[in-house]
């Protein structure tokens, strides 16, 4: 298949692209869901994204917060901002960060003027920014605007064979057009490390994939009251045929086909080091990993699934594709690719991930994806440890 | 290419998985090993569902599974060739 050179997207003002144009209603903290929430309510064509956390968060838990915030409405597939926190200063930094780069954004703080006013004064704003959102137009954009981040769930011994191959034969295929490419799901790479760890591209990314890796091994080891068969591999895992960690992990690993990955990036971090496949220390839990993903500046993503998750995203829409035949059949309504005709061999990865490439940039253009249609948003803010 | 029965990914692979909904007892699979692209014949002395693995020869406790030609873990009760592969005779050696 000839890989066509470009998409339709939303050109931001510096110099990203998005694949939607959402204004969102984002809240500082926990306590400020319902007044962006009301706006939300009030506003249409505006999104509300309430999270649990933002309070007494400190160190390098805080630093995360305040990452993932500012990265989610720095998003490319964001147009605008309305940020609502319960105290002006650490609404003011968030909102500080997301104006770097030049796309509408504002803050109100509720402390001392309450929910009902600040509803009316967000709201005035609100309407304003979702208003010049919808006058923008999609215009064709080269396919490096394309920032891809992929994760897998619900996996099963078919995500192995042939889901995670898929996204890694479409890897493969896109990464010479100079697109942006994540992983993550360091826990799910446990068993595969060493084999993971040399795909490192230079010495330094290698030793900072081993650290994370080591740093995260530590934690569990220290942490576990058993050897997590309950947790690691899932029982949808074990009930889809998955046995250990060491299998999920080789399985995991094929998503990044023979690729490369030139850095190592924290939770949230936005990558600074051009085109390319990126790691980034993540959960394994999806709605946890996705998030942190698209505060990093993904603007779409691939979620090849075995048994059937149905996870989405408020901001970053989520394509799923799976191998598994009977899950394709049962869940249609989550599957937006279905290359489950691998497993009879009535198609073969080449064309897979033609497949994979065609859907992928129906949803850059504009389709929505199964899990849009369908409502997730799940937006899931990851926490290190206790607050003060 | 018919349809396999069950996919082994490498030639040093100890277990196959299966690709049809259920496999019968006593059932003479044929596995196609995606590596090399040969066939080989493999019986199911279970009934196992999709996606669950079958040994591809006999294994003693101790023994190594392997799977992707890594290794994926290691057998804590014996495997006849051709048994269900799983949870209850096979364990991480992580964590």
């Amino acid at each position: 298949m000839e890989i066509p050179k470009s998409f339709l997207g939303y050109k931001r003002e510096n110099g990203r692209a998005g694949t939607r144009n959402h204004v969102i209603i984002l809240p500082v903290d926990d306590i400020s869901n319902a007044c962006a929430e009301a706006v939300a309510n009030n506003i249409k064509g505006t999104i509300a994204l309430p999270h649990s956390y933002g309070r007494l968060q400190f160190g390098a838990d805080l630093e995360l917060h305040f990452r993932t915030m500012i990265g989610t409405g720095r998003n490319p597939n964001v147009a605008a901002v309305i940020v609502i926190g319960i105290e002006p200063k650490w609404t003011k930094k968030i909102v500080d960060g997301i104006a770097e780069t030049g796309k509408p954004v504002e803050g109100f703080h509720i402390e001392r003027s309450g929910d009902i006013q600040t509803i009316m004064k967000a709201s005035k704003k609100a309407q304003e920014f979702s208003m010049w959102a919808s006058e923008k137009q999609r215009e064709e954009c080269p396919m490096s605007d394309l920032w891809i981040s992929v994760k897998c769930g619900e996996s099963d011994t078919t995500s192995g064979l042939a889901s995670n191959p898929t996204v890694g034969n479409l890897m493969d295929k896109l990464e010479p057009l100079g697109v942006h490419l994540c992983f993550g799901e360091t826990s799910e790479l446990t068993g595969a490390e060493q084999v993971c760890a040399k795909r490192g591209a230079t010495p330094e990314a290698q030793k900072k994939f081993m650290k994370t890796w080591s740093d995260y091994n530590d934690f569990i080891l220290k942490e576990a009251t058993d050897d997590l068969s309950e947790s690691q591999p899932t029982a949808g895992n074990i009930a889809g045929g998955l046995t250990t960690i060491e299998e999920k992990a080789f399985g995991n690993f094929q998503k990044i086909g023979s690729r490369k990955f030139i850095d190592v990036l924290e939770p949230a971090e936005e990558p600074k080091k051009g085109k390319g496949l990126y790691f980034m220390d993540t959960s394994s839990a999806a709605a946890e990993c996705v998030t942190l993903q698209a505060a990093g500046g993904f603007n779409i993503h691939l979620f090849p699934t075995g048994q059937g998750n149905i996870i989405g995203n408020p901001i970053e829409p989520v394509v799923k594709l799976t191998a598994n035949p009977l899950t394709a059949k049962l869940m249609s309504e989550h599957v937006d690719c279905d290359v489950s005709k691998i497993l009879t061999r009535e198609m073969n990865l080449d064309q897979a991930g033609d497949k994979l490439i065609e859907t992928t940039l129906k949803v850059a253009n504009g389709r929505l994806t199964c899990a849009e249609s369908l409502g997730h948003r799940e937006f899931v803010m990851t926490k290190l440890y206790r607050s003060a | 290419m018919s349809q396999p029965d069950l996919i082994i990914h490498d030639e040093k692979d100890n277990v196959g998985v299966v690709v049809i909904e259920t496999t019968k007892k006593g059932q003479d699979c044929s596995a196609w090993i995606m590596e090399n692209d040969k066939t080989v014949k493999v019986p199911s002395t279970n009934d196992v569902p999709l996606g669950h693995k079958i040994a591809l020869k006999d294994l003693k406790v101790g023994d190594t599974i392997f799977k992707y030609g890594h290794d994926i873990g290691k057998v804590v009760k014996e495997i006849k060739k051709g048994e269900h592969v799983h949870v209850h005779n096979v364990k991480t050696k992580k964590w």
